[in-house]
């Protein structure tokens, strides 16, 4: 699996009363990086985008090492908090970038405090019911095949992680459910406020989705874009829900393309 | 001594292909739209019926439970029903739950109301267990299984309150909110009925029995790992200022009696076969692993000395079935068996369990040097036998009532009184004074 550690560091921001551990690399404009359901996961895709931008990477909070918020309970706290990491480290422009389950965190953001972001990306992201098809349930899979479900295929899975995933990422895949589970559960994995708040978001914004995206249905991309009220759908080929594993440098290119116009 | 009786209450349906077939049979996978009404309605009448007999031949009460959504336990969203039924029908039986799923009630004051009328109706003979169900459970009735534990001290908590404390009041939990309690009616007994946990698994809930000096309950489970769970519940009740007795520990297990050798194996075969409990051992269906691992059900690390042991490992998804097993519906397994070796194979389990004490089978005369060796392993003063399960008929249910009010239970007591074992109704578990 392609990753590395060598250009990031990491360290541990309290924000509200909970110990928050940060991942950062690169220079210029901060953009910071929403990491998906199944927990954080430093990969290319990181080390693409720190190549243009300073990326900040928390491990959300109750994912990964940063405390989990026992009181929480919906993705909107979840918002609350990271904004309130922003408030902390001082950042008061940023580029968002929400993968999956991260991407509905990102939205909650946006609709709270769309002033502060210079853009928005959701990536294959959850928070709004599809019209016409239905978010597929893990609940009753195993997790190790809920991330395959993320991927177009099985090979893609296997490219990234091997035939079998390791027991540290089974175990990531677990604890990371388990927060998922205390923060949304009836519905799963989609609100019902947060379509009605979403056309208030004027932040530039690009929704992203995999071609064959078999966890969110491309849909809910499409309604995204509706509500939103400045924003465009990319569709990724040859990907699947899990876009930054599976087509890592064509997501980072899109989002460098569509956050640095200027460049 | 308290004597029970207990059976899960399986949906047997003899013609069906999947029932024949029983092995490979993956939890939760099977349609409801095999279920016969017909049968459904003769085997709730059936198992009522039996419970009238088991009183008849002097059982001191008849334990119930529930399991959702599966063919092996009818008791699912019936069990309450059952038990008030049994209040009216029956004159002595205790009526012991074991138990209500506390967390997948999302209004547990209708638990409140339906206990007490049910205590009520019965005059005082309900015994009101809880649990935390399986992962099956808070899958039928989509429980957010993170609060599993929280749910269900919060439900206890109130359920408790509302039982004993004069209305109105109001709750205002962290899971359930209410502006006014005053449930019209109260339970027969005082200051409410006898609270058992049973269990097999979750350490915190053995400690929070303990802590309440509720009896703890296990349930079919191996025998020095029993041994061993009473011993950490003593640790525990030595933590909270008080001595555990036999009247603390419950402890149920198979036992099938008939007329001869020969008849009691055949038939005690049985219990392995049909729709039986996915997660006992020798059972021929498949659990699934995941939808009993819902996220956060259980702490990690928080598990009773029989999580050792595989099958219940599986049944709680700690260990995991052959991936070929999982989310492809009925399982084919490798090669299909022949007749005989198939036969050979379910032998083979059947004699297993009854070489570890799994299973205890023979006549009257035979069945009481083995359960004497239970008692003195696990020394529990509230026990419960298991019978009339898996694929056994009225008949065979019947006649191993039969003999073991004839003959078993007479000799059961005299052991229970030789080993001193007490149950909780007449050593009271609260006070230790003897109450009977």
């Amino acid at each position: 699996m392609a990753t590395t550690t060598t250009t990031t560091a990491e360290r541990e921001v309290v924000v509200s009363d909970l110990s928050v551990t940060l991942r950062e690399s690169g220079a210029g404009e901060p953009l910071l990086v929403l990491h998906h359901s199944t927990g954080p996961l430093w990969t290319s895709f990181y080390d693409r985008l720190a190549e243009d931008f300073a990326v900040v990477a928390p491990d959300i909070p109750g994912f990964g090492t940063s405390a989990r918020p026992t009181w929480a309970r919906s993705p909107r706290d979840e918002a609350i908090l990271l904004h309130h990491l922003l408030d902390e480290l001082g950042i008061d422009g940023v580029h968002l970038v929400g993968l999956g389950f991260g991407g509905w965190i990102a939205a909650e953001m946006a609709t709270m405090g769309h002033h502060r972001l210079k853009s928005l990306v959701l990536v294959g992201a959850a928070g709004v019911k599809p019209e016409r098809g239905d978010i597929h349930d893990p609940l009753l899979a195993g997790y190790e095949d809920y991330v395959r479900k993320g991927f177009s295929d099985d090979r893609a899975f296997e490219a990234v992680f091997g035939p079998e995933a390791s027991a540290a990422l089974v175990e990531l895949w677990d604890y990371s459910r388990e927060m998922t589970a205390r923060l949304n559960w009836k519905p799963w994995m989609y609100s019902w406020e947060l379509p009605n708040l979403l056309p208030g978001v004027r932040t530039p914004a690009l929704v992203v989705w995999g071609r064959h995206d078999r966890v969110i249905p491309l849909e809910c991309g499409e309604r995204y874009v509706a509500l939103l009220a400045n924003a465009d759908l990319k569709v990724v080929e040859d990907a699947g829900h899990l876009v930054d594993l599976e087509q890592a440098d064509a997501l980072a290119r899109l989002i460098v393309e569509f956050a640095r116009p200027t460049r | 001594m308290f004597i029970g009786y207990f059976t899960e209450r399986p949906y047997q349906d003899r013609r069906a292909e999947w029932y024949q077939r029983g092995e490979g049979v993956l939890d939760l996978e099977l349609s409801n739209e095999v279920y016969d009404p017909e049968i459904g309605a003769d085997l709730y009448n059936r198992y009522l019926d039996e419970k009238i007999y088991i009183e008849t031949m002097g059982f001191d009460g008849v334990a119930l439970n529930s399991h959702h959504s599966t063919p092996f336990c009818m008791g699912g969203g019936a069990m309450n029903l059952e038990a008030a039924i049994l209040a009216r029908i029956t004159q002595k039986l205790k009526i012991v739950l074991i138990g209500n799923v506390l967390p997948i009630w999302d209004d547990p004051l209708w638990l409140v109301e339906e206990l007490a009328a049910i205590d009520l109706i019965s005059r005082g003979r309900l015994v009101s267990g809880w649990v935390r169900g399986t992962g099956r459970e808070s899958v039928a009735h989509n429980a957010q299984s993170p609060y599993n534990w929280e749910r269900y001290q919060e439900a206890h908590d109130f359920i408790i309150k509302a039982w004993t404390e004069p209305g109105p009041f109001k709750w205002e939990g962290r899971h359930f909110n209410y502006r006014y309690v005053n449930p019209w009616m109260r339970p027969y007994q005082k200051p409410h009925p006898q609270i058992w946990i049973p269990g097999v698994l979750s350490k915190s809930t053995v400690a929070w029995a303990a802590a309440r000096r509720f009896p703890y309950v296990m349930l079919d489970s191996k025998l020095d790992l029993t041994a061993r769970t009473f011993d950490y519940y003593r640790e525990e009740a030595d933590r909270n200022g008080f001595e555990a007795g036999s009247h603390h520990l419950g402890y149920m297990f198979k036992v099938h009696v008939d007329e001869t050798e020969e008849k009691a194996y055949e038939t005690g075969r049985k219990f392995i076969e049909g729709a039986g409990n996915l997660f006992l051992d020798g059972s021929r269906g498949v659990a699934n692993p995941f939808a009993q691992n819902l996220p956060g059900i259980n702490p990690r690390g928080n598990w009773l000395p029989t999580a050792e042991f595989f099958h219940v490992q599986e049944s709680r998804g700690l260990a995991f079935a052959p991936p070929t097993a999982v989310g492809q519906g009925n399982v084919e397994l490798e090669a299909p068996p022949t007749p005989a070796e198939h036969e050979a194979r379910r032998k083979a389990i059947f004699d297993g369990l009854l070489e570890n004490f799994s299973i205890i089978v023979g006549t009257p005369e035979s069945v009481l040097p083995k359960i004497r060796h239970v008692l003195e392993t696990v020394r529990a003063g509230n026990i419960i036998f298991w019978d009339g399960d898996g694929d056994m008929t009225h008949e065979d249910t019947m006649r191993g009532i039969r003999l073991m009010g004839e003959k078993v239970l007479p000799a059961v007591r005299e052991m229970g009184r030789e080993l001193e074992l007490n149950s909780a109704f007449e050593v009271s578990p609260y006070t230790n004074e003897r109450v009977a």
